[in-house]
C-alpha cells in the first residue's frame, strides 16, 4: 500500500484547458463582460468576478436520439395496477418533453474570471487613438540594477567590504581569541607556580589551536554583488485628470468623472509599464492635488477653466518632456465657464496643450436622471465644438448615468482603421 | 492489548500514520475475509481544487489539453461554488497500481469508507470483471495517457493548435461511435500500441524522401466498377466503429490526424466497460465497503460513534428516491447494485421457497462470497439484472413498468407491476435499460461510392421510433464530412427499411483537412 500526499502538487492543472476554453468562447465571454460591467462599480470590475456565459454556443454535438416510444422501469409504485393509463404530465406534450427540461438547466452558467482575464477581455478591442503621432514602443529595453548580494557569482563581483565585515563578525561570534589574551598568558608564564604552569601551557596550546581553526576568511564569508535585469520602460505615459470642482459639480458628477478616470488609468496601465497620474482640480484657480482631495476635498469659488489648462501646461513643461512622455488628458466639467475665459481657454488648448497631447477627452457630466441628448450646449461645449470644427483633435462626450460611462469610454477608444482617426 | 490500541483512530482527525493503519486493516479484511484479488494500491491525498481538476479531465491524472475539459471544469466549478454539487469523496482509476484519490477534507471515518470502497471494492472489480479484462490494459493506461498527452502537444507544435483542435473536436463528436463492441483477435496492449506509434513515426521520418512528391502521377486509372460485395468486404463494411473506419480509410487524413483519431478511440474504448458496469461496479464497491466497515466495527477497531457516522454516509449513498420524488433521476446505481448484492448473499445463505424457484443454481449454496466473486467476474449490468434481480427486490423497490407511446393520445400505459405476472417482464425491461445495444444509436457505415464521388454512406437503424436530434446530427455530420473530405450522407430508416430522413454534409474546406 502506497500513500502519497499530492496536496502540495500544483493545483489548477486545468488552467491551460481553461484558457483554451476562454479563447474559444471569447466572443461569448466578451459579450458577457460588457454586459456585466455596465451594472457594476468600477472597483468590482477591476476585481474580476463572475459572468454568465451562455453555454449553447459551446456545447459539443453528439449523435443523440429523441422521441419514439419509451419504456421505463421506475421505483416507488404506490397504487398503480397493470393496465392503468396515466395522463401525460402537462406541459411536455409527450415527445421530447423531458429532453427540453434537461436542456434548460444548462442554458448558461456563471463563469468566474480573474481580474486579469476580466480587464483583458474588457479592454481587448480598445486602442489608444492616434498612436502614429509619436513612435510608441510598447517594447521595453533591459536595464541592469543592483539587487543585493549573493553567495555565488564571478570573482570580479566579489564585494570585499561585505566579505570582510562578515568574516569579522563570524570570528567575533565564534569568540576569536584576541592576541592580547595570548600575550597576557605568556607573561603570566614567566613567573608562576609549577602546577599553574602546566595549566597555562595547556591554555596557550588551546588558544593557538583555536586561532588556527578559525580562518580569517572562510568561503562562507564571501559575498558577491548581485545584479538583475529589469525591464526599463521605454514608453511612459502621463495622464492629466482635470476637474472642475466648483460648487456646481455635484457628488454624482464627480463620481461619473472618477469612473472615467479610473477606466482611463486601467487602460493606460495595460499599454504602458509606467503611468503617472496628475490630478488637477480647479475653481477659479487651479492646483495639483492628490487623489483623495481630488475626488473628495471640498472647494468652492468661481470657475476659470483656463487656470487648469495653464497648470497642466506648466507641469508638462517642468516634469514631462513631450519627447519622452505620452501625454493624455481627460477633462470633466459640468460645462460652466466664465464668459471672459473662453478665449484664453481656446488659445491655451490649441497652442499649448493639444500639440503635445496624444489624446484629449472632454467629458461633460450632467445631472443624475437627466438625458444626455437633452442637455443644452454649455459654454464650454460650444467653445470646444468650435475648436473641433477648426480641426482640433478633441474628443467630446456627454454623460449622465453611470451606465453610460462604459459605452462612452468604449466608443472613444474603439479600435479604428488607419484612415479613420478620431476627430 | 487494551481497547484503545485496537482502535484505528479516535475522533475525526487523521494523519498519514492513521491512513496507513486504516489501509492495513482494510487490506486484512479484504484479503482474509472476502478473499478479494486486487491490483497494488496507491492512495493519493488531494485538495478540493485538485479534485475538480481531476473531474474535468474525465478523472484521469494526466490527459491531453483540450478546451472542452476547460469548459467542464468551469461548469463544475461554478456548480460547486453555488453549492449545487458536492464533490465525490473519491475518484478511483482503473490502472495498475490502482490509484485512489482521497480528499483531504474527509474525516477519518470517511477515509476508511473511501479506502474500503475504492481501493478494495472498485479495485477488485477492475481486476476481475471480464469486460475490463477484455478491453482495458490496466498496466499500460497511465503510460498511454502520457504518450497521448505528449503526442497531442507535439502535433500542436508542428501543425498548429487550431488544426489539432479541429481534429480533436471532430473525434470527440464521434467518440461514442468509436468503440468496438465485440472483442477482436487480441486484447488491447497499450504499451505495445505506444511503441508501435513511435516506431511508425520514426520509420516515416527515416523513409521520407521529398523526391517522391515530385514524381508525376499519371492519369487516374479507369478502374472497372468494383463488385459491390467485394468492395464492402475489403472496406470491412458494414462498420459501426466510425472512428476506426475513418482512421483506416479516410482518404485525405494526414498521418498525425489518424493517430489522434486512434488515441481518442482507444480512450473511448478504455471507458467502454465502465459505462456497461455502473450498477455492478458501484454495487461491488458499496458491498465491499459495507462488509469491511462492519467487520472493523465488530473487531472493535471502530468506535460506535465512528460507525454511526459511517452508517449515515452509507445510507445517503444508497438512498433511492421514488419516481414522484423531486430528487428522482433514475435508478441510483449504488442503491440498486448494493441491494442486489445483499440480496444474492441472502439467497445463497438463507433462501426462501420463491428463491429456490427463481435461482436454483445459487439458492442455499452457502458460499456467498464465492458466488459474488463469480458474479463480479462474469457479468455486466444488463446480464446481471436480467439474471439476478429477484422478485423480492422488485417488491422492495415497488417497481413498475411504463410504456410511453407518443402516438397514443390517452396517456402512458402501466405495462407491468411487481406481481407474479409482472416479475419477468419488469426484469427484462429493466435489464434492457442497461443494454448498450439499446442505449446507443445504431449507426453504421454501410458503403462508400468509390467509383463515383466517394460519398460515404451511413445508416441509422431507428429503434422504437427514436430518431436522431436534428440540430446535433447536422453538426456531427459536418465533423464527419470534414474528416472524410468528401460528402457524407446519413439515412435514417426503420427496421423494415423505410427511409425516414436523410442528412447530407459537405466538407467545409479540403485545404483545411488535407
Amino acid at each position: 500500500m502506497h500513500i502519497v500526499d499530492r496536496r502540495l502538487n500544483p493545483g489548477s492543472k486545468s488552467l491551460e484547458n481553461r484558457q483554451r476554453f476562454l479563447r474559444r468562447a471569447k466572443a461569448l465571454v466578451q459579450g458577457a463582460v460588457k454586459k456585466s460591467s455596465q451594472e457594476r462599480d468600477i472597483k468590482d470590475v477591476l476585481e474580476g468576478g463572475e459572468v454568465s456565459v451562455p453555454i449553447d454556443g459551446m456545447d459539443e454535438p453528439r449523435f443523440r436520439r429523441e422521441g419514439g416510444t419509451r419504456d421505463m422501469v421506475l421505483p416507488g409504485n404506490k397504487k398503480f395496477v397493470e393496465g392503468d393509463v396515466l395522463p401525460r404530465p402537462s406541459g411536455g406534450s409527450g415527445k421530447g418533453g423531458r429532453q427540453a427540461g434537461e436542456g434548460d438547466s444548462e442554458d448558461s452558467f456563471r463563469f468566474v474570471l480573474s481580474r486579469e482575464e476580466f480587464v483583458d477581455l474588457f479592454l481587448d478591442d480598445l486602442e489608444l487613438p492616434d498612436l502614429a503621432k509619436r513612435k510608441l514602443a510598447e517594447v521595453e529595453s533591459e536595464g541592469i540594477r543592483r539587487a543585493g548580494y549573493s553567495t555565488s557569482g564571478s570573482p570580479a563581483n566579489i564585494s570585499v567590504s561585505r566579505t570582510v565585515s562578515r568574516a569579522l563578525a563570524r570570528r567575533v561570534a565564534l569568540r576569536r581569541p584576541r592576541p592580547e589574551a595570548l600575550e597576557a598568558l605568556e607573561a603570566e608564564l614567566e613567573n608562576c607556580s609549577e602546577a599553574r604552569r602546566i595549566e597555562i601551557l595547556a591554555e596557550i596550546e588551546a588558544l593557538k589551536a583555536k586561532i588556527k581553526r578559525i580562518p580569517f576568511i572562510d568561503p562562507i564569508d564571501i559575498r558577491y554583488r548581485r545584479f538583475e535585469t529589469v525591464p526599463k520602460p521605454v514608453a511612459q505615459a502621463v495622464m492629466f485628470c482635470l476637474m472642475d470642482v466648483s460648487g456646481s459639480m455635484t457628488e454624482h458628477m464627480k463620481d461619473l468623472a472618477k469612473r472615467f478616470y479610473m477606466l482611463l488609468y486601467v487602460f493606460l496601465k495595460r499599454r504602458y509599464r509606467h503611468v503617472e497620474i496628475v490630478f488637477i482640480r480647479h475653481t477659479d484657480r487651479a492646483e495639483e492635488v492628490d487623489e483623495q482631495t481630488f475626488f473628495y476635498g471640498p472647494a468652492s469659488g468661481g470657475t476659470l477653466v483656463s487656470s487648469a489648462l495653464q497648470a497642466m501646461h506648466d507641469i508638462v513643461r517642468t516634469r514631462f518632456r513631450p519627447a519622452d512622455w505620452n501625454i493624455y488628458a481627460a477633462q470633466a466639467s459640468d460645462g460652466d465657464n466664465s464668459y471672459a475665459d473662453g478665449e484664453v481657454t481656446g488659445r491655451l488648448l490649441t497652442d499649448m496643450i493639444l500639440p503635445v497631447s496624444q489624446f484629449f477627452a472632454y467629458l461633460e457630466v450632467g445631472q443624475e436622471h437627466g438625458l444626455s441628448y437633452e442637455m443644452p450646449n454649455s459654454a464650454l461645449w460650444t467653445l470646444y465644438e468650435g475648436l473641433r470644427a477648426n480641426g482640433a483633435p478633441l474628443s467630446m462626450r456627454k454623460v449622465n448615468e453611470r451606465s453610460e460611462i462604459f459605452p462612452v469610454f468604449h466608443d472613444l477608444f474603439q479600435r479604428r482603421g488607419p484612415q479613420e482617426r478620431t476627430a | 492489548m487494551s481497547a484503545t490500541d485496537q482502535l484505528l483512530f479516535q475522533g475525526a482527525d487523521w494523519d498519514f500514520r492513521t491512513l496507513q493503519r486504516i489501509c492495513d486493516a482494510c487490506e486484512q479484511v479484504a484479503k482474509d475475509e472476502l478473499k478479494l484479488d486486487v491490483y497494488p494500491n496507491q492512495i493519493e491525498v488531494i485538495t478540493a481544487e485538485q479534485m475538480l481538476d481531476a473531474y474535468s479531465s474525465v478523472g484521469m491524472p494526466l490527459f491531453y489539453k483540450h478546451w472542452s475539459f476547460g469548459k467542464h471544469f468551469a461548469f463544475q466549478e461554478a456548480s460547486y461554488r453555488k453549492g449545487l454539487m458536492g464533490l465525490a469523496y473519491e475518484i478511483v482509476i482503473n490502472s495498475s497500481p490502482c490509484i485512489s484519490y482521497l480528499m483531504e477534507e474527509n474525516t477519518a471515518t470517511m477515509q476508511t469508507l473511501v479506502i474500503a470502497h475504492a481501493a478494495f471494492g472498485h479495485n477488485h472489480f477492475f481486476k476481475n470483471n471480464y469486460l475490463f479484462k477484455q478491453w482495458t490494459d490496466a498496466d499500460g493506461i497511465l503510460d498511454y495517457l502520457e504518450f497521448a498527452k505528449r503526442y497531442v502537444a507535439h502535433c500542436e507544435e508542428r501543425h498548429g493548435r487550431l488544426a489539432v483542435e479541429h481534429t480533436l473536436d471532430a473525434a470527440h463528436a464521434l467518440m461514442s461511435h468509436g468503440i468496438d463492441r465485440y472483442p477482436g483477435k487480441k486484447s488491447l496492449d497499450l504499451r505495445a500500441e505506444e511503441k508501435r506509434a513511435g516506431r511508425r513515426r520514426a520509420h516515416e521520418e527515416a523513409a521520407f524522401n521529398d523526391l517522391w512528391r515530385t514524381v508525376p502521377t499519371g492519369p487516374a486509372k479507369t478502374s472497372a466498377i468494383l463488385d459491390v460485395e467485394r468492395r464492402r468486404q475489403m472496406l470491412g463494411l458494414p462498420q459501426e466503429n466510425l472512428l476506426y473506419f475513418l482512421e483506416k480509410t479516410a482518404p485525405r487524413l494526414r498521418p498525425w490526424q489518424r493517430e489522434i483519431l486512434r488515441i481518442v478511440r482507444h480512450i473511448a474504448q478504455y471507458f467502454y466497460p465502465q459505462s456497461q458496469t455502473k450498477v455492478m461496479n458501484e454495487g461491488t464497491a458499496t458491498y465491499v465497503h459495507y462488509r469491511i466497515m462492519n467487520h472493523l466495527h465488530q473487531q472493535g477497531r471502530l468506535t460506535d460513534g465512528n460507525f454511526l457516522e459511517f452508517l449515515q454516509s452509507h445510507t445517503n449513498v444508497v438512498f433511492q428516491p421514488e419516481f414522484d420524488d423531486p430528487r428522482y433521476s433514475g435508478f441510483n446505481p449504488y442503491a440498486l447494485g448494493f441491494a442486489m448484492m445483499q440480496d444474492i448473499e441472502r439467497i445463497v445463505t438463507n433462501p426462501e421457497a420463491e428463491d429456490h424457484d427463481w435461482f436454483p443454481d445459487i439458492a442455499g449454496k452457502g458460499d456467498a462470497m464465492g458466488v459474488l466473486r463469480d458474479v463480479w467476474a462474469n457479468y455486466r449490468d444488463e446480464s446481471f439484472i436480467s439474471q439476478f434481480l429477484s422478485p423480492r427486490l422488485m417488491r422492495h423497490f415497488r417497481m413498475f413498468h411504463l410504456h410511453d407511446d407518443p402516438e397514443d393520445r390517452t396517456g402512458i400505459l402501466v405495462d407491468a407491476i411487481h406481481n407474479e405476472r409482472g416479475y419477468r417482464r419488469l426484469r427484462r425491461e429493466l435489464a434492457r435499460q442497461y443494454d448498450v445495444g439499446y442505449i446507443d444509436a445504431n449507426i453504421e457505415v454501410v458503403d462508400v461510392d468509390l467509383a463515383g464521388d466517394r460519398r460515404l454512406m451511413l445508416r441509422h437503424t431507428v429503434v422504437k421510433g427514436a430518431q436522431l436530434s436534428e440540430a446535433d446530427t447536422k453538426r456531427v455530420m459536418q465533423h464527419l464530412a470534414d474528416l472524410w473530405s468528401y460528402d457524407v450522407s446519413l439515412v435514417e430508416s426503420d427496421t423494415s427499411g423505410t427511409v425516414l430522413k436523410e442528412y447530407v454534409a459537405h466538407p467545409r474546406s479540403l485545404a483545411a483537412v488535407a
